[in-house]
């Protein structure tokens, strides 16, 4: 069994994947390092070309994986690049986060936020207040699947 | 196996700086397949390039991971140096450590293992990609350009002149837009119709141009190359093919309205053309307020029309047209300033903005040239300018500077002291901001040679007394509360972007800024670019702007416009869907959630039990689709992939990123 299971909370370090679209938030993320705005580092990207594109598969893998928190950050409603991937992308999330709580475990791991291009100042303050939350919240205990860190 | 090359970018300080480089190189080193990494000052130089591409000969490498700044950035320099070196350009992957890791992290403890962490996820993606090739698009040798002001005018103008057809799309019935409502332009004081009309009649009369006035852009469809857009031609009521201009039909209209280039200052007839200089010079009548529109009776105006050109059953028209390039150039709308109640506008007719004060001054304005009060026909002695009203306003989200204001109130105040020497202007400000070439100079001059008494502080309450206002601030200098019985107030409104300007946005496919101005696609190095590939943008509808910086804007967009007609094909998105047709059950849902109609039902033939069968099943049309990816969510037998950011890649990344501890 993996040790991360029994860290004592004192040097535990949350981590959270963001899967960003490419045209808004991603840029907003890519603004706020022009604009040397700080985050915690406990937030890492991925860049997906729409928020549209997020299966809920890839954040399921995230939280088995021992991810605490994750996000999805998209352009606003009405802004998409692609005209409504987001709009796919806020129904099929909303609907995910809900099995997600429906199936017992803390929907607010899981969040979807809108975030601009020109959003740098917004981008940094939500990974500052979803780095905050998960660290409340404590490890990801219900969904990683310890095995998986132990064969690697 | 793959055999990837991983490199790490010092670029300079910027990460160095909070990045262990050495550690990261090392930590590469043990990532599945990866069988070389390296370390440079600068990638992106052409030494740095070459590094790559001898490692990719030297080593044999069939994938490249850099971690540099942001793909965004430099992702096409990688993709085209990996292919001078013989791969295929998708087979690089860049890992952001820049603006999302060095620059954001303070310290190298942090820092340091989140570079690897992402390196990592990005040599995990790279050791699943595919060679991809970019489909070739056919360009329409056509080019819209929306919005008629300056930036418009001066767009059209270069495309056409370059050789390309031109369609300008004006919403208002004439071209001319903000600078056609100018007296004269700073810092050279030159009559803004002066120089202006030739440029309007030259757009209108050059072969390659076609003005498309009084109508607006409805519906954006396509991707560069191939935009296709709906335009609505709003009903004119007038044969503009008959009309000759004349101008009887709108002396003889007995129907008057607020004239909308007079901000609502002067009237005009319900049949009119908005200013003299107009172009084209046709009439449009106003509907709503035609009395055979409203009562059913009237029609002097085609009683009245020598051609017979007036038309009361005309209706609006819908063209529908293939562009290869946009350019939106709607330029700004004033702040009405009635928000900030202690400047009392709107309740007294002498409190003005900066461009209804510009009318006064000319010829066809609201007082026919003369500089005189609205209320009682005199001319003002003491006029107080106020600056940055609703500009630097934190306080209502308006923190930007307008930019146009300090100058166009030096130049208004200037011009004053000359049509009326013993008036006397003040000018509250915050800064006095005249960056530009002879800006300063001409400021200057009208302060001092012009006696303009700027006063630095803000004005915190104007109210009528007896004939005159009362105008109550402080100069922050002395400490003083100044009281100045003025004549007239001129407020310099801030330059906000169009108030439809987001709705434009929606239907062309640009996002905008907090403030709502349209986003550039990169605030230094692509002004006039969007993110949305053949689309560009010109003038202040990015962000307020003065002439020349307009003019400028509006030549390096067509520029851009020019680049992309000039070529025969252009190459499109690589990173496509694809369909696994073998397991694709048909169901279409596909189909539906396209935003581009790139899906599309096909009959194929499968070999069941010792004979075939006929199925329904989804096919993508590479040129037509642009990779959002939607359509691999809906699938319900996850038979669609996206190319470049499959499903496999996306799961690889997230494991690669959870390995951290």
């Amino acid at each position: 069994m993996s040790t991360a299971l029994n860290e004592t909370k004192a040097n535990w370090e949350p981590l959270i994947v963001a899967f960003c679209c490419t045209w808004c938030s991603y840029a907003g993320g890519d603004l706020a390092g022009t604009s040397r705005m700080s985050y915690p580092s406990n937030v890492k990207v991925i860049r997906v070309p729409c928020s549209g594109r997020m299966n809920p598969m890839f954040v399921l893998r995230a939280f088995q994986r021992g991810a605490d928190g994750v996000l999805v950050a998209g352009c606003h409603p009405g802004d998409c690049h692609y005209t409504t991937g987001n709009y796919h992308g806020r129904r099929r999330l909303s609907a995910f986060k809900k099995l997600v709580e429906f199936a017992g475990f803390e929907p607010e791991r899981f969040e979807v936020r809108w975030i601009s291009s020109s959003e740098g100042d917004k981008f940094a303050e939500e990974m500052e207040t979803i780095t905050e939350k998960i660290k409340a919240l404590g490890p990801n205990r219900k969904m990683r699947d310890a095995r998986w860190q132990s064969v690697t | 196996m793959p055999r990837t090359g991983v490199f790490i970018c010092h670029c300079g300080t910027n990460i160095a700086g909070t990045v262990d480089i050495e550690k990261t190189v090392k930590a590469s080193r043990s990532f599945p397949g990866v069988v070389h990494a390296d370390d440079y000052r600068y990638l992106c130089s052409e030494m740095g390039q070459d590094i790559i591409k001898n490692a990719i000969k030297d080593n044999n490498l069939d994938r490249v991971v850099v971690g540099t700044c942001s793909p965004r950035m430099h992702e096409q320099t990688f993709r085209k140096a990996a292919s001078e070196a013989g791969l295929n350009p998708y087979m690089v992957e860049v890992a952001n450590i820049r603006e999302h890791c060095s620059w954001v992290h303070r310290n190298m403890d942090e820092a340091t293992p989140k570079a690897v962490a992402l390196v990592r996820a990005a040599a995990a993606k790279a050791a699943l990609n595919d060679p991809l090739e970019a489909p070739a698009i056919e360009v329409e040798k056509r080019a819209l350009v929306i919005g008629g002001g300056i930036a418009g005018i001066q767009t059209a103008l270069d495309i056409a002149e370059a050789g390309y057809v031109v369609d300008l799309v004006e919403r208002e019935p004439s071209i001319g837009g903000r600078m056609a409502q100018l007296e004269k332009t700073f810092p050279t004081l030159d009559c803004s119709a002066c120089i202006l009309t030739p440029k309007m009649v030259e757009a209108a009369q050059h072969p390659n141009i076609n003005l498309i006035t009084y109508s607006e852009v409805e519906e954006v469809k396509g991707f560069v190359g191939q935009f296709d857009v709906k335009i609505r031609q709003k009903a004119r009521s007038i044969d503009p093919v008959k009309c000759t201009g004349c101008g009887i039909c709108y002396e003889k209209c007995p129907a008057k309205a607020p004239s909308e280039f007079e901000m609502g200052r002067a009237k005009r007839k319900a049949i009119y053309v908005p200013f003299p200089q107009a172009v084209p010079n046709i009439p449009v009548i106003d509907r709503e307020n035609c009395l055979y529109f409203k009562k059913g009776r009237c029609q002097i105006c085609a009683k009245e029309c020598p051609p017979q050109a007036v038309d009361y059953e005309q209706q609006d028209e819908i063209l529908e047209r293939r562009y290869g390039v946009i350019v939106v150039a709607t330029g700004f709308d004033q702040l009405d300033p009635s928000i900030y109640g202690e400047y009392g506008y709107g309740q007294h007719p002498d409190i003005l903005t900066g461009l209804e004060f510009e009318r006064l001054f000319n010829a066809s304005g609201p007082t026919a040239g003369k500089v005189v009060r609205l209320s009682d026909g005199k001319p003002p002695k003491k006029v107080v300018f106020i600056q940055c009203v609703g500009s630097r306003d934190k306080a209502r989200g308006m923190n930007y500077c307008s930019k146009i204001c300090c100058m166009y109130t030096a130049k208004q105040a200037l011009l004053l002291k000359e049509k009326l020497p013993d008036a006397k202007s003040y000018v509250f400000y915050i800064d006095v901001r005249t960056a530009g070439k002879g800006y300063e100079e001409f400021q200057r001059r009208a302060a001092e040679e012009y006696d303009v008494a700027y006063l630095r502080g803000q004005v915190g309450k104007i109210f009528p007394e007896n004939d005159y206002l009362v105008v109550r601030g402080v100069d922050s200098l002395s400490g003083k509360t100044i009281e100045i019985n003025a004549d007239m107030v001129v407020l310099a409104a801030a330059a906000i972007a169009r108030s439809d300007a987001t709705e434009l946005g929606r239907i062309v496919g640009i996002n905008s800024d907090s403030y709502k101005f349209f986003n550039e696609a990169h605030p230094k190095l692509k002004p006039v670019e969007t993110h949305t590939a053949g689309i560009f943008i010109a003038g202040a509808c990015q962000a307020p702007k003065d002439i020349p910086d307009t003019v400028a804007q509006a030549g390096a967009a067509a520029v851009k416009a020019i680049g992309l007609l000039s070529k025969e094909l252009l190459k499109g998105e690589a990173c496509t869907a694809e369909v696994n047709q073998a397991e694709c059950s048909g169901c279409l849902y596909c189909e539906a959630v396209c935003p581009y109609n790139a899906i599309n039902p096909v009959e194929i033939e499968e070999r069941y039990h010792g004979g075939t069968l006929q199925r329904t099943v989804a096919e993508v049309n590479p040129s037509l689709c642009q990779g959002c990816g939607s359509c691999t969510v809906i699938c319900r037998s996850g038979s669609i992939n996206l190319r470049g950011f499959t499903n496999e890649q996306i799961l690889a990344e997230v494991d690669a990123i959870c390995l951290q501890r």
